[in-house]
């Protein structure tokens, strides 16, 4: 594995906007992962270019923990309210999976399961024990973290779907007193926990997976 | 920018010999035409770093078309009705997003109109754009910044994730009404494969396909 030369012991910067390949001239050679090169730009599309995401650590920890605490409330507060004549009915993101699940989409109801309580909480997990391992310079099982990661970054945004359901719902539900479906605040502090969680594993940097103790974050 | 000029220097210019570096564990790889369905994987981390560009710029500016119609539809057209004892009611995506903003989910809104319909709208006109210009052999007017916002929006598209919303919301709404699905939920499916054709296309391909202006 050592003989895999990497870019920052070349001294080579690849820009992440668009892919093209620099050789860093100035500034020093160790790993900062805050943006110390903040005076280069890509020549060719004129983005910053950076060794590592700025102030990756610490940006992540922020979005990670701000949308854990907007899941709470995502998850304890009901998400909409179907009112009909005789029966008003708050939904929670649970109680929406029961519902599916004994009216018998068992299929669906493990989609939503997986979209709205799995993928969040896979997310969490997975966003926390990268930052804690690779901020500790461990070299345990980095593949299978590398791995980790993608995985994460692919799935993150399918959370979205129990938002669009509430939506679709509200929209169409509108039969005056016979039938309604309204939104409730838990819909909104579900859909910010996506958009926190989404950024979250944006900021962070898979190559610090990789950087081991050198690093002097 | 000027100093940055003179920090940084170019190693791009032959691109026979162009390097590659992993974005997900910066390994430097020179690199190599790769043949029909070949995707070169990193060997240190395993992610992906180029794969073989099998769709011509003239085959995505038409898939980019298509696609375009495709969203067209998908938004005025309802997607699908509900009934109860008579009465219709039906929704399009706009009618939706409206829908979330007067019941007091304005942040649902807002997503639900960014995600839904500005990304995707925009990154499909910039690709148009952008293509329309490379089969003329040249980059388009303002390619670096629409190069770079292309990018930048890429995560933030989630017409995939309504459709599959959308069919759950049907089969919730089977318990208690008659569900009628409507022309707008098949532009959507259609959308929905293109978005996955799409899926594998990186279109930073566009910086090694058109020359450098002249300075």
């Amino acid at each position: 594995m050592s003989t895999l030369p990497r870019a920052v012991d070349l001294g080579l910067i690849g820009c992440r906007m668009c892919g093209l390949v620099c050789r860093n001239v100035a500034g020093n050679m160790q790993l900062d992962g805050d943006g110390v090169d903040d005076a280069m730009a890509c020549p060719r599309c004129g983005s910053t270019l950076r060794r590592r995401k700025t102030n990756s650590y610490a940006r992540t920890w922020a979005l990670l923990i701000a949308g854990f605490i907007l899941y709470i409330p995502a998850n304890v507060l009901p998400i909409m309210r179907t009112a009909s004549l005789n029966d008003v009915d708050d939904n929670t993101i649970i109680s929406g999976v029961v519902e599916l699940w004994t009216n018998g989409s068992a299929d669906l109801a493990i989609i939503v399961f997986l979209a709205s309580i799995v993928v969040p909480m896979l997310k969490f997990l997975s966003l926390g024990m990268l930052l804690v391992t690779s901020q500790r310079g461990s070299d345990w099982a980095r593949l299978q973290r590398a791995r980790l990661y993608r995985l994460v970054e692919f799935i993150g945004y399918w959370s979205m779907l129990d938002v669009f359901v509430v939506a679709l719902l509200t929209a169409l539900v509108r039969f005056n007193v016979l039938s309604r479906v309204e939104p409730l605040p838990g819909v909104i502090f579900f859909g910010l926990t996506v958009v926190l969680t989404m950024l979250a594993s944006m900021s962070f940097d898979p190559r610090l997976i990789w950087d081991g103790r050198n690093t002097d974050d | 920018m000027a100093t940055a000029a003179r920090n940084t220097d170019c190693l791009h210019a032959r691109s026979s010999d162009a390097l590659l570096i992993c974005e997900h564990c910066d390994t430097v790889y020179r690199r190599r035409p790769l043949a029909r369905g070949e995707v070169a994987r990193c060997v240190r981390c395993g992610a992906e770093l180029d794969r073989h560009r099998a769709l011509s710029v003239n085959a995505l500016l038409a898939l980019i078309l298509t696609a375009m119609i495709v969203f067209l539809q998908a938004n005025i057209w309802p997607i699908f009705t509900l009934g109860l004892s008579g009465q219709f009611s039906a929704t399009t995506l706009w009618g939706m997003i409206v829908t979330m903003w007067e019941q007091g989910a304005q942040v649902v809104a807002v997503l639900a109109a960014a995600t839904l319909f500005f990304f995707p709208m925009t990154k499909m006109l910039v690709m148009g754009w952008l293509l329309w210009f490379a089969r003329m052999g040249r980059r388009a007017p303002g390619f670096a910044p629409l190069m770079v916002a292309l990018h930048r929006i890429g995560p933030w598209t989630m017409s995939e994730v309504f459709v599959l919303g959308a069919l759950v919301a049907i089969v919730k709404a089977h318990t208690y009404f008659e569900v009628v699905a409507d022309p707008g939920i098949y532009a959507y499916g259609a959308l929905t494969l293109l978005i996955t054709i799409f899926a594998g296309v990186d279109m930073r391909q566009l910086w090694e396909q058109t020359p450098e202006p002249k300075p």
